[in-house]
């Protein structure tokens, strides 16, 4: 009866994600020559359990949990602070408000201005010494 | 070879059920929660298959297989995963080991009625025949 509820629809399938298409993914790797049909298998059912394992722990340690939701800001908290995740840190992005990363931008050239103007007077300062 | 964008992303409703099942019921979850989650996915795939295919060429092999990806999920620190995955890899094999024997058996009875046909379905890598219920794709995989 097992074996039977893995051929059927839905939650008792054995794996969910098709595996043609994961298929696809692993080949666009230009070093894989080929792949064998249990590493097929196995890698569908590891995305599958990563993927649960993802949004549980994202969940469980995110804020969103506060309105009973998973958003977008608790995957990328967990991108940042949980290392088995880092990977996925420069696809999930932490995310600011556009004026935010304008004022930012302003800072930063500031700064670079008043760097600039510190360089340029230690290279006059050290001439003077030189003299 | 070139893929189009949506090639390498993972079905939208499939994503959507799985992370549904995993998370207390009623949990809300956004779009571009469950977007991020499927490129995500995308990612780990590539991630793990360059992993598994470094234990392979560590191997001299051309053809990942189970042991280079359990061996993957290792180094990635995923260990947590190995243990259902063996599991559910033994179920794997037996099903396919089960749909191996009913083809066979098909074949046989064809055979008394069109020998030459069904020997050639027969050469056809019987073992490396993939099957999938929902799409009916049949693909060899490459050798």
């Amino acid at each position: 009866v097992g074996k039977m509820a893995a051929r059927l629809g839905g939650e008792n399938r054995l794996v969910s994600l098709p595996l043609s298409r994961i298929r696809v993914i692993m080949k666009s790797s230009p070093e894989v020559s080929s792949i064998n049909q249990d590493a097929l298998f196995l890698t569908a059912k590891a995305t599958e359990l990563f993927v649960q394992y993802l949004a549980t722990y994202s969940y469980k340690h995110g804020r969103g949990k506060e309105k009973n939701a998973l958003t977008y800001s608790d995957l990328s908290h967990t991108a940042e602070e949980c290392e088995t995740f880092q990977f996925l840190a420069d696809i999930l992005p932490k995310k600011i408000l556009a004026s935010k990363y304008l004022k930012m931008l302003e800072k930063e050239k500031q700064d670079g201005e008043v760097a600039a103007d510190a360089e340029e007077e230690e290279e006059e300062e050290e001439d003077e010494d030189k003299t | 070879m070139a893929e189009r964008p949506e090639d390498l992303n993972l079905p939208n409703a499939v994503i959507t059920r799985i992370i549904k099942e995993a998370l207390p019921d009623g949990v809300n979850i956004s779009k571009e929660a469950r977007s991020a989650i499927s490129r995500a996915a995308s990612v780990f795939v590539l991630y793990a298959t360059s992993c598994a295919n470094n234990f392979a060429m560590k191997g001299k092999r051309k053809t990942l297989n189970a042991g280079d990806v359990l061996s993957a999920m290792e180094e990635m620190e995923f260990q947590r995963f190995i243990a259902p995955l063996k599991e559910s890899l033994e179920v794997y094999r037996r099903e396919q080991k089960g749909k191996k024997e009913a083809r066979k058996d098909k074949d046989k009875k064809a055979d008394s009625e069109e020998q030459d046909k069904s020997r050639e379905e027969e050469n056809d890598d019987d073992d490396e025949r993939m099957e999938e219920e929902e799409q009916n794709d049949e693909e060899e995989l490459d050798n």
